[in-house]
């Protein structure tokens, strides 16, 4: 039964990939720009091509990319890469290989975003219980307040406003990027502590906002789990009101947070598009926005194909845990 | 009579202090409503803010300012300019009236079409259900998996010349329908099997009846609220996608200022008074709409409904 289930969630899975794939290859066909042309007319205004130059070396280049090839066997070819995460030659930074880029500026996105929501999780979480749990006392409905309103704001704005106090105005915080301009990237003390540094302000302006999405959300399914037999009968067994917090409340109220959690992380690399443009930081989403401007397609199928791939195993990793968290489900 | 239920209950606490139905009684529910939701209140007093702000401004600001070249090029506040002029010489000020008002009126247009095209999507696969249902849920499902923000920023770069921020508010409709279709079907899931439909059904009335006369009514406490959703999150696309460049570039929407802002390294130039205006009038507009879906929430689950 339970096995039956899961070989149905991982076709779904697999179609859903497949569709969002096809999507993703046919909706950029329909641009009228042709990407080595957008390269070579960027490169022309350095060098000096000749339009006629252009024409015949975008002949060169459409034959060497495959752009010549009929739509149908692009396609195929598509699906059979993609199949095999091989994402071939970036065209605007050629001859790097697209799979090289995005090595590249994964790590920079998911150390961001893992360690930000991980943490922002269990604060919001905790936070927000204690909220619903103290509902009387005017300091917690305080807190909740200001986290609501926080919650509201996106990631990037609270990132602009961080910028022009901490960075701009209190110089305390680099305004931007990933690393100082003038260091060399490596392994040790002095780089890791610069990169921390500069990754803090960004971190922040996702955690206030998304700590507030976190409470709010535990808040309101603690007030409905306070209202179960259970608690009452919990609370007349004379249990400490620390156990019943934590090994009664908590437990059964974190339950949809952990749904809401596995698909904030499929979302990871979205979220972040803005805020690493905003702060100039090495990560996908600045990967993304080049790539798009340069209509870079190869780098784009990649860096769509992993997030389509992140979201759909983050949904189906929810799928196969929830039942180990939440026994009811197993039946 | 064809009021919901939520109406109903609530008009009948007012009965006690006047007639039901009676325009004394409506206004008196509608205080009672606002009296137990602060956040509807201040949310309220946010959006109409700055409705105001974009409306009543233009009386008072000329906004031709808000094209560049108006004026003196990166000038502080002034008596002349209150809130200075940028890099390429608009009055702050005008832009600022003009972009609240062009931000709001693209979330409205997109939001509106979203909910439209979604809930008509959403009533067919939850009403007639079937292989209609299960096909457009599917897309739906599919849809809702790949990051919309993904596809937007493909097709606003590929209509990026010329491109107005009427057309901006047509692009985000093409993903803004998928949230109020689910939401809709599901809500129709329930309501087909309703005591109240299953009634109208045995007493004959026809299925165009008991859409209009039955569900519908029924159904608008939720459209309402997943509008202001729409809204919002329409805003939040449209502002995100123009924050990268990809709006219309010769209108001065919120969006297109915070892009200006980052392309012309306005913290390094310490142009204060052009940074903080549209990033306080955005959390703003975010928060007011986030508290007016927050304080009608009671309106969409009555069970949410405070003891009074």
């Amino acid at each position: 039964m339970y096995i039956q289930r899961i070989l149905r969630r991982i076709l779904t899975l697999l179609a859903v990939i497949w569709a969002a794939a096809t999507l993703n290859f046919f909706l950029p066909q329909l641009a009228p720009k042709n990407p080595i042309t957008e390269k070579l007319t960027q490169l022309a205004e350095t060098s000096g091509i000749s339009g006629n130059q252009i024409a015949v070396l975008t002949e060169a280049f459409n034959e060497r990319f495959g752009l010549d090839q009929p739509l149908w066997k692009r396609y195929f070819d598509y699906l059979h890469d993609i199949a095999t995460f091989d994402f071939g030659y970036s065209i605007s930074s050629y001859p790097t290989r697209v799979g090289d880029l995005i090595g590249g500026a994964l790590p920079w996105t998911l150390g961001l975003m893992i360690t930000t929501t991980l943490v922002s999780f269990a604060i919001g979480t905790l936070v927000g219980a204690y909220a619903a749990w103290r509902r009387d006392s005017l300091l917690m409905q305080a807190v909740s307040s200001v986290l609501m309103v926080f919650s509201a704001i996106p990631f990037y704005l609270i990132g602009l406003v961080l910028i022009y106090f901490l960075a701009a105005k209190g110089g305390w915080f680099p305004i931007s990027g990933g690393y100082s301009l003038f260091s060399i990237p490596g392994w040790n003390w002095s780089f890791a502590l610069e990169v921390l540094h500069h990754s803090l302000l960004p971190a922040l302006s996702i955690a206030i906002a998304s700590i507030g999405i976190w409470a709010i959300g535990m808040r309101g399914m603690m007030v409905t789990v306070q209202g179960e037999d259970y608690m009452v009968f919990a609370k007349a067994k004379g249990l400490k009101p620390r156990r019943v917090f934590l090994r009664y409340g908590v437990r059964n109220a974190v339950l949809p947070q952990v749904t809401t959690l596995a698909l904030f992380f499929g979302q990871v690399v979205t979220g972040a598009v803005l805020v690493e443009i905003v702060f100039g930081y090495p990560g996908m989403g600045n990967l993304l926005l080049e790539s798009i401007t340069l209509f870079d397609y190869p780098t784009i199928y990649g860096i769509v194909f992993i997030l389509i791939v992140t979201i759909a195993l983050s949904m189906l990793l929810v799928d196969l845990i929830y039942p180990l968290i939440d026994p009811r489900v197993r039946a | 009579m064809t009021t919901s239920p939520t109406v109903q209950t609530r008009v009948e606490t007012i009965a006690e202090e006047a007639e039901a139905g009676s325009l004394r009684g409506v206004i008196l529910g509608v205080g009672r409503y606002l009296r137990r939701n602060p956040q509807l209140i201040v949310g309220l007093i946010l959006l109409l803010g700055l409705v105001a702000f974009t409306t009543i401004g233009r009386l008072f600001v000329d906004i031709a300012g808000a094209h560049p070249l108006a004026g003196p090029a990166s000038q502080p506040p002034s008596a002349e300019f209150p809130l200075g002029t940028d890099p390429q010489g608009r009055d702050v000020l005008a832009v600022m009236v003009v972009g609240a008002w062009l931000t709001i009126r693209t979330g409205v247009i997109a939001g509106f079409i979203g909910i439209l095209a979604g809930s008509a999507v959403g009533f067919v696969a939850g009403y007639y259900g079937g292989w209609a249902d299960r096909i457009i849920t599917w897309i739906v499902d599919v849809l809702l998996t790949v990051p919309a923000i993904l596809f937007l920023v493909i097709i606003s770069a590929m209509l990026q010349n010329g491109l107005t921020s009427f057309g901006m508010a047509l692009i985000i409709a093409l993903l803004a329908w998928r949230r109020p279709a689910r939401q809709v079907r599901s809500q129709i899931l329930v309501m087909r099997e309703a005591g109240y439909v299953e009634m109208a059904k045995l007493s004959g009335s026809s299925g165009f009846s008991i859409i209009f006369k039955e569900i519908a009514p029924n159904l608008m406490p939720y459209l309402i609220s997943s509008f202001i959703v729409a809204v919002a999150a329409a805003i939040l696309a449209s502002v995100g996608l123009e924050a990268m460049g990809l709006g219309p570039q010769n209108e001065p929407t919120l969006g297109m200022t915070v892009y200006w802002i980052m392309q012309f390294s306005a913290f390094l130039l310490g142009l204060w008074w052009w940074i903080l205006p549209p990033v306080l009038i955005l959390i703003v507009l975010f928060v007011g709409l986030y508290l007016l879906n927050a304080g009608l929430d009671e309106l969409a689950n009555p069970r949410l409904r405070k003891r009074t």
